[in-house]
């Protein structure tokens, strides 16, 4: 049942290699999805025991991740669909395959308790994005794929030098060699404390440039800006929660020895910085999806704030890595609908999107919003939380310095997506064929009605599920 | 028995500076092939004989020594390009600054708490010193092709501190490590393409459209 959720997707991978019409090929995207959907759902609800080696669990990190990444991703492949048919000249055998094994490693990354499996899955993410932000085959995206590629690869190759660390650690420590998670955490604190330490960093700068932490972060507005907005949305809602996953696998292991405060502050202290990058450069951002670009570098802080604080902001945090996808979601799916209405991301031409794309501009407009953590939506509860938190712990400088960098950020993010959305249609406007359709809006819309429940009401399930989750990385809550 | 490892590890230091001091890509290519090859064959001399050490050596040396030599020579000749052009570290300056790592790594290593069988082995310095050259080459070349090449080069790094833990690594492990490796040369050469078809040129510091001002 557990490999049904790696196997089903490269199933469908394969069947789309096979499909030889541009049209039909579509198809196959929310077929297996669906199906993806369907099993995880069965999976949160019977969770199967450990794999007898040890290897393969869900856990309730791991369901989380699953739940999150499995609705974007069903949500994404059904706008694909509409998404599609408007680019039918280009060939998308290389999309809708890529798209189906990327959904493969993430939910390998999710369900594996060997920190040296995750890290392969994790590794054949980033290559499978390559060829999906190249979609366009243009020179500005080329030019974002290289920059994408060859950082999140140096990254990731740190990161397995840190995981080498992490085996050497319990070799030098006279333990048994492990990369198996539940033998980490329990002999954590015999390990050698000197490479556990090279160990930790090593594994915060891979699995944080992968992240897209600051000043990590270098390759995510070129990425996020040149690939479609469905690709866009997976990055910022999908592969950011596989990534921060394993950096969760990390914090486990240092909750349970000595290092757990130096490597929250450490946390802290980069959480704080990404906003603060993300407050200076979304401010005259001309490009708008660039500007969500760093939207995410704000949003991947934000958490890491929330688990460099520790204790009750664990469970904020993990409910601000739900919201944010989704958030992420719909913002991705809608700009990218006004951005093919206008075939321009630039602020300079496209104004006025509520005229040309109402459903789309207004959906932009609520989703920024939302992120920005105004109430009634998901993300302010969950940013709510981190900052009282914050207060509660008597930590008066990092709530401080939350609050300002989200009020700059709102100001720099409302300036570019007031205009967007409300400023008046500049008179000489290229044509385009694109408006507004039920295949391409109601996705997105279907997300954000999510974002508005989970803002008024979150399960009593998902509310266990979350402080299960959070005990795991030894929150109190 | 560790004196000939010792040797092969001695020749992976030098193969850095032959990368780091000339600018024929085919050359840097060769060399990093050679470096693989060794690195697969050093687990058989340090480990005792076993199914899953015999797995590693062949698997390394195939893709390492073979397999990837071959996806960037071919790229090579796509992209009909011999030479790196003014770097932005020169090689006079590349190789001073490789042989102070590989200094460094040395000085370093025998600071570091090994475990006790593998005091005194020239594994750690060795694959910090490679580690080292390879981001001396990511950073200092201009070409895609270079850049690929420092990350091979650090690769081999990590994979030469592997070595220590050859036989607490699980075969599937290393194995996937590999075929993500592999992968990623695969797409790499195929983006690499790509840039030169549309710029006529591999030279990355004109991929420069992104930047923000």
């Amino acid at each position: 049942m557990m490999w049904a959720l790696v196997l089903l997707p490269l199933l469908g991978a394969a069947l789309s290699w096979l499909v030889p019409d541009n049209r039909r090929r579509v198809w196959v995207l929310p077929v297996f999805s669906l199906a993806h959907l369907a099993v995880s759902a069965a999976l949160l609800v019977h969770t199967p025991p450990p794999s007898p080696a040890g290897w393969i669990w869900l856990d309730p990190l791991g369901k989380l991740v699953l739940m999150a990444n499995s609705v974007l991703f069903t949500i994404c492949s059904l706008y694909a669909v509409g998404y599609l048919s408007y680019r039918l000249k280009r060939p998308n055998r290389v999309l809708c395959a890529s798209l189906l094994v990327c959904l493969s490693a993430t939910s390998l990354v999710v369900i594996s308790q060997h920190l040296g499996l995750l890290w392969i899955a994790l590794e054949a993410t980033t290559l499978t994005m390559a060829p999906l932000i190249y979609f366009n085959h243009n020179a500005r995206s080329i030019e974002a794929t290289w920059k994408y590629l060859l950082i999140c690869s140096v990254g990731i190759a740190i990161a397995l030098l840190g995981l080498f660390f992490l085996a050497y650690s319990t070799i030098v420590a006279q333990q048994e060699v492990s990369l198996l998670l539940p033998a980490l955490i329990r002999d954590a604190a015999a390990l050698h404390p000197g490479w556990r330490h090279a160990a930790f960093i090593f594994l915060l700068v891979g699995f944080g440039s992968k992240m897209g932490l600051a000043p990590l972060h270098t390759w995510k507005p070129d990425a996020y800006g040149e690939a479609p907005g469905l690709v866009g949305a997976l990055l910022a809602g999908g592969l950011v929660n596989c990534a921060l996953l394993a950096l969760l696998r990390v914090y486990q292991v240092a909750a349970a020895s000595t290092e757990g405060p130096l490597f929250q502050q450490v946390l802290l202290t980069m959480g704080l910085v990404s906003m603060a990058f993300a407050a200076v450069f979304m401010a005259r951002q001309s490009d708008f999806k660039r500007m969500l670009a760093y939207s995410s570098v704000e949003h991947v802080g934000i958490i890491a704030v929330a688990l460099g604080l520790g204790k009750g902001a664990l469970f904020a945090g993990l409910l601000h890595m739900i919201n944010n996808s989704l958030t992420k979601g719909v913002l991705f799916l809608s700009c990218g609908n006004i951005h093919r209405a206008y075939n321009s991301k630039s602020t300079q031409f496209v104004r006025g999107a509520l005229r040309r794309t109402p459903w789309s501009a207004a959906l932009f407009l609520a989703a920024f919003l939302a992120i920005t953590g105004s109430p009634p939506f998901a993300p302010f509860v969950s940013e709510f939380l981190i900052v009282s938190s914050a207060f509660g712990q008597g930590n008066h400088w990092t709530g401080g310095l939350f609050l300002l960098f989200l009020a700059l950020i709102f100001i720099g993010m409302a300036s570019t997506v007031l205009p967007v959305v409300l400023g008046e249609v500049p008179p000489d406007l290229e044509r385009t064929r694109y408006r507004d359709a039920v295949p391409t809006v109601l996705p997105p819309l279907a997300l954000m009605g999510l974002v508005l429940v989970l803002g008024l009401w979150i399960p009593t399930p998902l509310q266990e599920l979350l402080h299960e989750a959070a005990r795991l990385l030894g929150g109190e809550a | 028995m560790n004196s000939l490892a010792d040797q092969l590890l001695v020749l992976c230091l030098l193969i850095n500076f032959a990368v780091l001091g000339t600018s024929r890509l085919a050359f840097s290519v060769r060399c990093v092939a050679v470096q693989g090859v060794l690195l697969g064959t050093l687990p058989a001399l340090v480990h005792p004989f076993s199914w899953h050490v015999s797995f590693i050596v062949v698997s390394i040396i195939l893709v390492k020594g073979g397999l990837i030599p071959v996806l960037i020579i071919r790229a090579i000749k796509k992209a009909e390009i011999e030479r790196e052009f003014s770097p932005f570290i020169g090689y006079i300056p590349s190789l001073v600054l490789g042989a102070l790592f590989t200094s460094l790594a040395f000085i370093f290593a025998a600071r570091l708490p090994l475990a006790p069988e593998h005091e005194g082995l020239l594994i750690v310095p060795a694959a910090a010193a490679t580690l080292m050259s390879g981001f001396l080459v990511l950073m200092g070349r201009r070409k895609a092709i270079s850049q690929v090449l420092g990350y091979l080069l650090m690769e081999n790094g990590i994979f030469l501190f592997g070595l220590l833990l050859a036989d607490a690594m699980p075969v599937m492990v290393e194995a996937g490590a590999l075929l993500d490796l592999l992968v990623g040369i695969f797409v790499m050469g195929i983006v690499i393409n790509h840039i030169s078809r549309e710029f006529s040129s591999i030279d990355t510091s004109r991929l420069s459209a992104l930047r923000e001002d």
